[in-house]
């Protein structure tokens, strides 16, 4: 069967590799056998170079032929979202900005990748510079929902779900500002996890927010997230805010870690607005928790709802400072029709942005302008630290928390996109994790009557990513929603039909 | 009705020596071939990271510690947001609210009354130092123009004075004086035609013993030391015949061209900047402990007056030396140890001072290339001072010296210029003299001094020039003396 192989864990695929059971090249062929099937319905790839992921492959199976040291990934496609910079590869950010450039150079993350000895895979699709919660603000065109393709995949990081729950790459890379890698996670039934801000390097990530963005790793399992992140963490003497820190062999602390813990119920993140489907999700993963010996606790983290508006203030300010190098000027976008050096900016950046950077850049411009940035900025920094105490004061009581990771389920392509706002709450449940800076993961839970994903998220301790990892692994070793995939082939027909249906209308 | 002051306050521009730049390993240099000193970071290439360099802070520190700032404990980077196509992110990495050094001040020393009267010293305070990235240079041609980001990047140092001078000679000196300060520290080789040290000045006027500042005026492009003068002092005549008239001061800033003297306004104060200043998320914040500063200030050197002072009290030189000398912390080793190995320091600063630097001078050499070492001078100079040879036969010796790095005592050897005068021949010479003119005789034993001089002809005649003046005067008066 090709979905054991397409569907397989890393772990598994492991075995099978360093068994001889498998190929890198085969376990390559078959992954792009999959992603030509499905990829045109689906988009979660903006580019795929075919001949350099099979030249990665053979690498690898040569290396294991020879008997030379081979990593922990050796020879397992990773998928990396297209705003982690890879040697020679498009690095785009979904941008008509960024169309054609091709980086010089490796991000941190991709080498650890490859010195672990994983496949540099494809370039994931995105909200244009991680800037959205449904990855429709692509300019390369949206990406859908594997689940349901009249649906969104969540964003930003939507590519990477998608094509890890449509089978199109072992694992892949994300980045996570506000929640955009554990919404489209949740979004599309896979795991996502976004560690402690400062342990893994961001050198090479296309920076949005920069005191906010985190890489991090999709997966099927809680175990190959684990594996993952073992290759990418790290400090990094490029990035000045990665952190000193033993990384410790997260899979194998998994094991060793078995509980009970004391799980937070953060009374503020069951308010309203939460659809009570994913509310009934939730409900029954703290049950599962309370009946395996946790001790549940309700906890209070009174800023919650400041979140959204210090997020915004933020990440915007930060995004319109970390943007202004997309100028016309050096390489990116450049208008043919400037007259002058003020006007090749004002043409290059109106023509390379997309209207959500855009709405962002002038928001942040503004919360920084003199006058403003006291009212804005310098208070958005106060709710900040207050909300990272209240998640502090919280661990003085637990050892993690339970939440949801979005409010709602999977929505209908178009629906949001008229309504930013809404678009930003989203990330209700998620950005207070970037502004604390803490770990959190997101973890399939269950699914709609619809069929559609539940996530779940849990939070963990600045640093405390094997705790987190063993308490989300407590979870799925006795649940089977990770093992749970899409029927791409029904998927596909329906909305081939439905396409065809609008077409002759 | 003079009754207005100027006040002067200058934003000095330092780059500092550092291998590599401000925030990445691109090396530093000048003069290469363009866009040459780049990397990702240099040319913020999606997703690159700033890193400080730590020696880049380290000469901010021993800046500090020289010029007696406070150096502060916690200093954080801020960006300056503003577009510009020399500008690679279009942003700066700078520290605005929380600089590395506050306070300090600057000695300076103002023209005397004459080049050989040394004049006042005064100190202009401070207001504080901190550390930014240097932008890279635009080059202007018929339709295009073109960057080369070589220079972007370089770590570059803002001195900020108070408001405290008053004249454009005060702000000459407070560069000139700030500018030995910072080679002395190896901070900087302070090449203004490299740009390595660039200067704007704040100037405004107002009545006489007013306190409150006047409405001032930035000066851009004073890109010469001279052109400091210039500007300053013209900036203050256009704003006196301005005010005299009645007129008011818009503040502006403007741009001085050295060429023509005269200066033009760059924008006015409705088109200034907003640089919407935050800090920077890509960099903590740097933490300077005592025992960082108590290894910077290990690597301190002396001052340049504090080195004048001990010049004077040491040796006791004549201003017209120490002024040479000072600038020069090279040329001050080397004159030191050429004093302190002859014994004879005023000779030895003439020496350095006048021929030394003559013969550099002509043959283009830096100090450093020179072949002739301290002790081979003082060698020199001890010759000339013991009478083995004279100083015309010495200045021969020296400019062979200069070509060839031989020591001198060959040199003498080789070419027969030693004072050749046995004592016998000398007292013979002299003999002879006061026997051929006894006027001259009786008229110095009766007290006329000057009738010595009537004898020294005939015997450096005698001794073909390589008599030493010296002894021939001793030699005579012990001889007249005995009658």
């Amino acid at each position: 069967m090709e979905s054991e192989t397409f569907y397989g864990s890393i772990a598994g695929l492991a075995a099978r590799l360093d068994g001889r059971k498998l190929s890198a090249v085969e376990l390559a062929q078959c992954l792009i056998r999959r992603t030509k099937a499905v990829d045109p319905a689906v988009r979660a790839f903006n580019s795929f170079d075919e001949a350099d992921a099979l030249a990665q492959a053979r690498a690898s199976d040569e290396r294991r032929a020879a008997g030379k040291p081979l990593g922990p990934l050796d020879g397992i496609p990773i998928g990396i979202k297209d705003v982690i910079a890879v040697e020679g590869q498009p690095l785009t950010a979904s941008s008509r900005m960024l169309a054609g450039f091709v980086s010089p150079y490796d991000s941190t993350a991709a080498r650890k990748l490859r010195e672990a000895g994983a496949i540099c895979w494809g370039r994931l699709n995105l909200d244009e510079f991680a800037m959205g919660s449904s990855t429709e603000n692509s300019a390369f065109g949206a990406t859908r929902n594997p689940w349901d393709l009249e649906r969104v995949p969540g964003g930003s990081s939507g590519g990477s779900a998608a094509a890890l729950a449509a089978g199109e790459a072992c694992a892949a890379l994300g980045s996570d500002t506000g929640g955009s890698i554990r919404m489209p996670a949740a979004f599309c039934g896979v795991v996502g996890l976004k560690p402690t801000y400062g342990l893994v390097s961001r050198y090479g990530l296309i920076a949005f927010a920069s005191s906010l963005d985190q890489i991090g790793p999709f997966a099927r399992t809680v175990e190959d997230a684990a594996m993952v992140l073992n290759a990418i963490a790290g400090h990094d003497p490029h990035d000045s805010t990665s952190f000193r820190v033993e990384i410790p062999d997260y899979r194998s602390e998994i094991r060793k870690r078995s509980g009970p813990w004391k799980l937070g119920i953060p009374k503020e993140y069951f308010g309203e607005g939460l659809d009570p489907e994913i509310g009934a999700a939730v409900e029954a993963a703290i049950r599962f928790y309370r009946e395996r010996g946790c001790e549940i606790k309700e906890v209070s983290l009174p800023h919650t709802r400041y979140g959204i508006g210090a997020y915004y203030i933020i990440a915007t300010a930060e995004c319109s400072s970390n943007l202004a190098r997309y100028d016309g000027i050096r390489y990116g976008h450049r208008s043919k029709d400037a007259t002058d050096a003020l006007d090749l900016y004002f043409r290059s950046r109106a023509e390379g942005f997309g209207a959500e950077v855009k709405r962002r850049i002038i928001l942040g411009t503004y919360v920084l302008s003199s006058g403003y940035h006291d009212a804005y900025y310098l208070r958005a920094q106060k709710v900040r630290t207050l909300i990272r105490r209240d998640f502090l004061n919280a661990y003085l009581e637990v050892d993690a928390l339970l939440t949801p990771i979005s409010p709602v389920l999977p929505f209908k392509a178009g629906e949001k996109a008229a309504d930013p706002l809404a678009m930003y709450l989203c990330d209700i449940y998620t950005i207070g994790v970037n502004l604390a800076g803490l770990p959190g993961i997101s973890l399939p839970c269950g699914f709609s009557k619809s069929g559609l994903p539940i996530g779940l998220q849990l939070i963990g301790q600045p640093y405390k990513e094997a705790e987190l990892l063993a308490i989300a692994s407590a979870y799925e070793c006795a649940h089977d929603w990770h093992t749970r995939h899409p029927d791409m082939d029904k998927s596909i027909a329906a909305w081939n039909a439905k396409t065809q249906a609008r077409a002759s209308r | 009705m003079s009754e207005f002051e100027a006040v002067i306050g200058l934003e000095v521009h330092v780059q500092v020596k550092t291998r590599s730049k401000m925030f990445t390993r691109a090396a530093t240099g000048y003069g290469l071939p363009e866009n040459t000193l780049t990397d990702p970071v240099v040319l913020a290439l999606p997703g690159t990271l700033p890193v400080m360099n730590r020696a880049a802070i380290d000469a901010v520190i021993k800046s500090g510690l020289m010029l007696g700032c406070e150096i502060a404990p916690v200093c954080k980077w801020d960006r300056k947001n503003y577009f510009y196509p020399d500008l690679p992110k279009n942003y700066q990495i700078t520290q605005y609210d929380q600089p590395i050094c506050k306070g300090g001040s600057v000695e300076i020393e103002l023209p005397g009354p004459a080049r050989n009267v040394m004049g006042e010293h005064k100190h202009i305070p401070l207001t504080r130092i901190h550390l930014e990235e240097d932008v890279g240079k635009l080059n202007h041609f018929a339709r295009d123009s073109l960057i080369d980001f070589n220079r972007a990047g370089t770590p570059l140092m803002e001195i900020v004075s108070e408001p405290a001078m008053h004249t454009a000679d005060e702000a000459f000196a407070f560069l000139t004086a700030l500018r030995t300060a910072m080679i002395y520290g190896a901070i900087s080789d302070c090449d203004m035609e490299k740009g390595q040290l660039r200067c704007d000045a704040n100037i405004s006027v107002r009545p006489a013993g007013e306190a409150v500042l006047g409405t001032k005026v930035e000066l851009k492009n004073l890109n010469s030391i001279s052109f400091v003068r210039d500007g300053v002092a013209q900036e203050i005549a256009r704003q006196l015949a301005i005010v005299r008239s009645g007129g008011r001061i818009e503040q502006e800033t403007r741009d001085f061209d050295g060429q023509t003297g005269a200066s033009q306004v760059l924008r006015s104060k409705e088109q200034a900047h907003d640089y919407r200043y935050f800090p920077d998320p890509d960099l903590m914040p740097v933490k300077v402990d005592d025992e960082w500063k108590r290894r910077i200030r290990a690597s301190c050197p002396e001052l340049p007056f504090e080195k004048q002072r001990r010049l004077f009290d040491r040796y006791h030189i004549p201003y017209t030396i120490t002024s040479v000398l000072v600038p020069d912390p090279e040329l001050s080793d080397y004159f030191e140890k050429a004093a302190a190995s002859s014994g004879q320091p005023q000779a030895a600063g003439n020496w350095v001072v006048n021929d030394l630097l003559r013969e550099l001078g002509q043959a283009k050499l830096p100090l450093g290339e020179c072949k002739v070492r301290p002790e081979d001078l003082a060698d020199l100079v001890k010759l000339v001072a013991s009478g083995t040879i004279l100083t015309p036969a010495a200045k021969e010796v020296f400019s062979e010296m200069f070509k060839s790095g031989e020591k001198p005592e060959g040199i003498v050897e080789r070419k027969g210029l030693k004072a050749g005068t046995s004592p016998d021949d000398l007292e013979r010479w002299c003999r002879e003299a006061i026997a051929g003119d006894p006027r001259a005789a009786a008229e110095f034993r009766a007290g006329k001094e000057s009738a010595i001089n009537a004898f020294k002809g005939p015997v450096m005649r005698a001794a073909k020039g390589k008599a030493n003046p010296k002894t021939v005067d001793e030699t005579l008066r012990r001889l007249l003396a005995q009658g």
